[in-house]
């Protein structure tokens, strides 16, 4: 039973997928495609994710963290938070077992919040990509126009979620 | 590339992780088990989905619905579009630039682009799962009426209307 319960997205997703093959075989043949792509993708670049997350919580220290990132961080916080959320790789997924442990270690709540707009939008490796790929008029527009309105919407959030819903969010972080 | 600069630093932390402490190194890599095993499943379900979506949504699909002239509806479908799917950037902007080269509109790659980065339908239950559902979907929302504006300040910047 509680097998079932954890694995109750990967049944539905299955039985979508089951779906799709009896609409049309060779659609649901490229689900199974980009899936095992999907797949492959994850399981290469998660190991050293995660990792890298067990030694950030093993050795930099609640004091350091909180000094860096926390209350009382300002400027620099938030310089922090993009630079962590944009040197890393990897899908958005990966940013939120990253943002528990900093959240445990006493992470500001709205330089979190930058953390997850920095992962999802401006990435650094992504950003070279990017130009390559779409012209740097394009990557260089979306990067000036992302960066405020990452904080900003920081900003909304912090503003948005009540102190009590704060701490029982930091709270839960704990048994993540 | 990006992923063996990932393992370099990875295995050479380790390694000094090691040489520092035996036990600390251990209890490290047994916290990153741990926080692995808690959301494969969901990951695993996500994975599939992603698979199923990329199937129905194909680039076919997408350049229909976005073409130039589509104008703001345009607009609006390639951010529910962006919004729905997953896809990994080295995937999606080498796509886009084939959308663009095939008659879509920089409008509409914009908001396409953006929507796709900042919000995720696929993975919002995961989300959840850390930051509470209505965190969550503030979050998404929000994502998701931003790349209206960055649409807008993408179609004029690069659609040539401003210099």
């Amino acid at each position: 039973m509680v097998l079932i319960k954890k694995f109750k997205g990967a049944l539905i997703s299955g039985i979508l997928l089951g779906l799709l093959f009896a609409w049309d075989a060779g659609k649901g043949l490229e689900a199974i495609n980009i899936s095992g792509f999907a797949l492959t993708e994850m399981l290469s670049i998660i190991p050293p994710i995660f990792i890298l997350l067990g030694l950030l919580d093993v050795w930099i220290s609640r004091e350091t963290m909180m000094k860096l990132m926390g209350k009382e961080s300002g400027a620099r916080g938030v310089l922090l938070a993009f630079f962590f959320g944009s040197a890393t790789v990897g899908p958005l997924y990966g940013a939120f077992p990253v943002a528990a442990v900093f959240m445990k270690k006493g992470v500001k709540f709205s330089n979190i919040m930058i953390f997850i707009g920095a992962w999802s939008t401006t990435k650094i490796p992504m950003l070279l990509f990017e130009i390559s790929s779409m012209g740097a008029p394009f990557a260089l527009t979306r990067l000036l126009v992302n960066i405020p309105g990452i904080m900003i919407m920081a900003w909304i959030l912090d503003l948005m979620t009540p102190d009590s819903e704060i701490e029982k969010l930091y709270e839960r972080m704990e048994r993540m | 590339m990006r992923i063996i600069y990932l393992y370099g630093v990875s295995a050479l932390l380790l390694a000094l992780s090691f040489h520092k402490s035996r036990e600390k190194t251990k209890k490290a890599l047994k916290k990153a088990w741990k926080s692995f095993s808690k959301i494969f499943p969901a990951l695993l379900g996500i994975l599939i989905l992603v698979g199923v979506l990329l199937a129905v949504f194909d680039a076919d699909f997408i350049s229909r619905i976005i073409g130039d002239e589509s104008g703001w509806i345009g607009v609006v479908l390639s951010a529910v579009v962006g919004a729905i799917t997953l896809i990994p950037g080295f995937i999606a902007f080498p796509t886009a630039s084939v959308l663009i080269d095939n008659g879509a509109g920089y409008m509409q790659i914009g908001a396409f682009i953006s929507s796709l980065m900042m919000v995720g339908m696929v993975t919002a239950p995961m989300e959840a799962e850390y930051f509470g559902k209505r965190l969550t979907l503030i979050r998404n929302l929000m994502g998701f009426v931003f790349s209206f504006i960055v649409a807008y300040v993408i179609g004029k910047v690069v659609g040539g209307l401003w210099f």
